[in-house]
């Protein structure tokens, strides 16, 4: 699971490649694929041959009714042409990127780190209380989770009686504010994983150059930034990448707590591609939108893999 | 290297060919399509009917389970199944569409808006139905308009209908005569409309004034119900029959989504958010208008079958409480009030195992005394001659003879394989404008650019007439 220091890990190991280096005769080296074989076709069956059926329903004007259904007919990048110049696909992206920059890159992430620093600190019993508490959250299931989620943020919900408590105004979050209440939503949810991840690599972060650190002078706030954290640095990279796939393809959660609404307020891209595929009945379209958003994935995950590599560099 | 070049290209060939392996089987489940022999007498045989079960209502489960016991008697050997499919509007058509598509899981009778019958006789999935109803001699019956609703632009018949509806103002009297308000109210344009619900909301606090469907949950009762019911009544419509084009940037649309607007945000509507629960619609029906919470609603004929002793929520004293009128036009010109109308279809799907025991069980639902009973309990506006003039009919409900008679107003939504798709933008437009997310000009638009994408640019046009 530690992804901090392990050099041999961190470099594509050449001797992945039997290939290059003489080895066994061909013949034998088929044979020795040969038990491969029912694995590499039940991949291809079941894992390949959906994504490529996606592919090729992108470029269709495939549909549920109509005559995209009986007489489905290559339409080229018309899905994409109508994607773009769709109001209602740029709101989907522009609320896709806030919903992952709240609630991933800046809720989950800087919230488990910072618990992961105090608990390191605290007493058995606190971070036992802690860690349980933010675990739960994260193995309820998806919709029970929304479920509770929608009680609290919900009008004459918890959220507001407590803001009342304390003299504040209330105001209908799931209404008013919905791409707020998912985002909070889902790092309440969500938490717990980046807490897990940072939790393991600062106990992989030695206690004596902490410690040395702190007798150069450099304490608290500068220790933190100058030491303690490029020494997770691997590990804090390889955290985004994961929770910002993840929450880049949240569906129930936000289906669940407000469908997309109100209007279309926090219709992310999943949402989007859902109703346009199976509420509207447009697949062709839909899957277009799921390619779209699998290359904003692929974005993210080159941005981070570039900054794996130059820290292994 | 030279392993893993082979391997791909093994890997490439093996997708390709579950690809056309794929297409190939779809290929051929389509093409083959089962005679319709109708003249075959069917043996025994499993049939499946699908229908929508949405809220707490049993009146087509009801029918269907005495139709079920009468077919099950009268062919020994033979059963049938009941689906439901337990799904709100816009999620019913699309279960019905995925089971349609496949021989192992399409039902053998399905039942059928006819706003999507065109689009789903385009998509292949139904039977024609002509070789049937040649030899039906109850065909006769049905009124022509009836027949013509699940006729497809290729000339055959694809549906029985069951009934058809209407739609206008509801109005609770007593809510009425609390805010100082005639029994017997005549809205002659909206503005009257407007004006009335807002005196309910200033002197009978904790009514809703006025209920008009709107949004993406409650789907084509929004469209229709709501939207339509509006546009109808101004000097534009939908779809221009004479050039055969759909209408774009019309004024009439712009002021429809306008009083929509006007109703959310003045606040003579229910909230925005309790419009986009998808259990609105029964709400209405089985809540708010028998305790008191509503004032006026528009909506359906059928609406009255809530209320009786078969219904969600029995209320006898309906009959006495509300009061029907006719939605007005914009200005009250033209001929001063409008009226949609919609209905369902019992249809064959293309791909059903047992069409022509299907067939004799819609024989079985559509006899006389069957037809008469769902268009009595289901509250219908009936399609058939003989049940038309059947006295237990005529005398069923009190409201049935009112809209009858706005069968004489009466639109139908334009039956165009296109109109389903038209109508999701009608909604997401309608929902733009409640949640104050568009002004009614900007979702207008956005309703201009989409319907062009669907259709194309030539096949729209600014006249209305």
């Amino acid at each position: 699971m530690t992804t901090t220091v392990a050099p041999s890990a961190a470099a594509p190991a050449p001797s992945g490649e039997p290939t290059g280096r003489g080895g066994p005769p061909r013949g034998a080296k088929l044979v020795r694929m040969l038990p491969l074989t029912p694995a590499i076709g039940l991949m291809l069956v079941f894992l390949a041959g959906p994504i490529i059926y996606c592919v090729y329903a992108a470029f269709t004007n495939m549909a549920l009714t109509g005559t995209g259904a009986n007489a489905v007919k290559f339409v080229g990048l018309d899905n994409f042409r109508k994607a773009f110049e769709s109001s209602a696909f740029t709101n989907a992206i522009w609320l896709t990127l806030v919903f992952t920059l709240i609630s991933a890159i800046i809720g989950q992430n800087t919230l488990g780190l910072g618990l992961a620093l105090l608990m390191r600190r605290s007493t058995k019993l606190v971070r036992n209380f802690v860690g349980t508490a933010v675990i739960g959250a994260w193995v309820l299931p998806e919709v029970v989770a929304a479920y509770l989620l929608s009680a609290f943020f919900n009008d004459d919900g918890t959220l507001n009686v407590m803001l009342h408590w304390v003299g504040l105004p209330g105001q209908d979050w799931l209404y008013a504010a919905p791409i707020i209440a998912v985002s909070l939503a889902n790092i309440w949810r969500g938490t717990a994983f980046s807490m897990l991840v940072y939790s393991a690599a600062l106990s992989e972060v030695p206690k004596e150059i902490e410690e040395s650190a702190e007798m150069d002078g450099a304490a608290g706030a500068r220790r933190l930034v100058f030491v303690t954290l490029p020494m997770i640095s691997r590990a804090i990279l390889t955290n985004l990448m994961l929770i910002t796939l993840q929450t880049l393809s949240v569906f129930g959660l936000i289906y669940a707590m407000t469908r997309g609404g109100p209007g279309t307020k926090s219709q992310t891209l999943p949402l989007y591609m859902y109703e346009q595929a199976f509420s509207f009945s447009q697949i062709g379209y839909g899957t277009a939108i799921a390619l779209v958003m699998l290359a904003i994935g692929a974005v993210f995950s080159l941005i981070y893999l570039r900054g794996l590599n130059s820290e292994a560099a | 290297m030279v392993m893993r070049k082979r391997f791909k290209a093994a890997g490439a060939l093996a997708v390709s060919a579950l690809l056309l392996g794929v297409s190939a089987c779809s290929q051929g489940s389509t093409t083959k399509e089962p005679d319709a022999g109708g003249s075959q007498s069917a043996g025994p045989a499993n049939i499946k009917i699908a229908y929508q079960q949405w809220g707490p209502g049993t009146v087509m489960k009801n029918f269907l389970t005495g139709a079920k016991a009468e077919y099950e008697a009268a062919n020994p050997g033979s059963t049938v199944e009941i689906v439901p499919i337990v799904a709100s509007e816009n999620d019913y058509y699309t279960k019905l569409q995925l089971m349609m598509r496949s021989p192992n899981t399409a039902p053998d009778i399905v039942y059928e808006d006819t706003f999507l019958i065109n689009s789903d006789i385009t998509a292949g999935y139904l039977k024609p139905l002509d070789d049937y109803i040649k030899d039906w001699a109850d065909w006769s019956q049905f009124e022509e308009t009836a027949k013509g609703a699940a006729k497809a632009q290729d000339g055959k018949t694809y549906g029985v209908p069951d009934g058809t509806d209407t739609r206008a103002l509801w109005y609770n009297k007593e809510i009425f005569a609390k805010a100082g308000l005639p029994a017997d109210w005549q809205p002659k344009t909206w503005e009257d409309v407007l004006t009335t619900a807002r005196t309910i909301k200033q002197k009978v606090p904790g009514v809703i004034p006025l209920n008009v469907y709107s949004g993406k949950p409650m789907g084509e009762a929004s469209a229709m119900q709501g939207f339509e019911m509006l546009l109808y009544g101004t000097k534009d419509t939908l779809y221009n029959f004479d050039q055969s084009k759909w209408v774009v940037g019309s004024q009439g649309f712009k002021d429809s989504l306008n009083f929509i607007k006007t109703v959310f945000t003045e606040g003579v509507a229910p909230q925005p958010k309790q419009s986009l629960d998808p259990n609105w619609g029964n709400k209405v029906g089985s809540d708010l208008l028998p305790n008191g919470k509503l004032a006026i609603a528009l909506d359906g004929s059928w609406l009255y079958n809530n209320w009786q002793k078969t219904g969600a929520k029995p209320w006898p004293q309906w009959t006495e409480v509300l009061g029907q009128t006719a939605m007005p036009t914009q200005d009250g010109s033209g001929k001063g009030k409008v009226s949609l109308s919609g209905g369902w279809t019992w249809a064959i799907p293309a791909k059903s195992k047992n069409p022509d025991a299907a067939w004799n069980f819609i024989k079985t639902l559509q006899t006389q005394k069957n037809a008469t009973k769902y268009a009595t309990d289901g509250a219908q506006i009936a399609v058939r001659k003989d049940v038309a003039s059947d006295a237990g009919y005529k005398s069923s409900a009190k409201s049935t003879q009112f809209f009858t008679d706005l069968v004489a107003v009466t639109v139908y939504r334009p039956a165009l394989p296109e109109y389903p798709k038209v109508s999701n933008e009608i909604i997401t437009a309608m929902e733009a404008v409640m949640t104050g997310q568009s002004s009614p000009d900007e979702a207008a638009k956005n309703y201009d650019e989409a319907v062009e994408s669907i259709v194309g640019k030539d096949k729209t046009t600014t006249e209305s007439q």
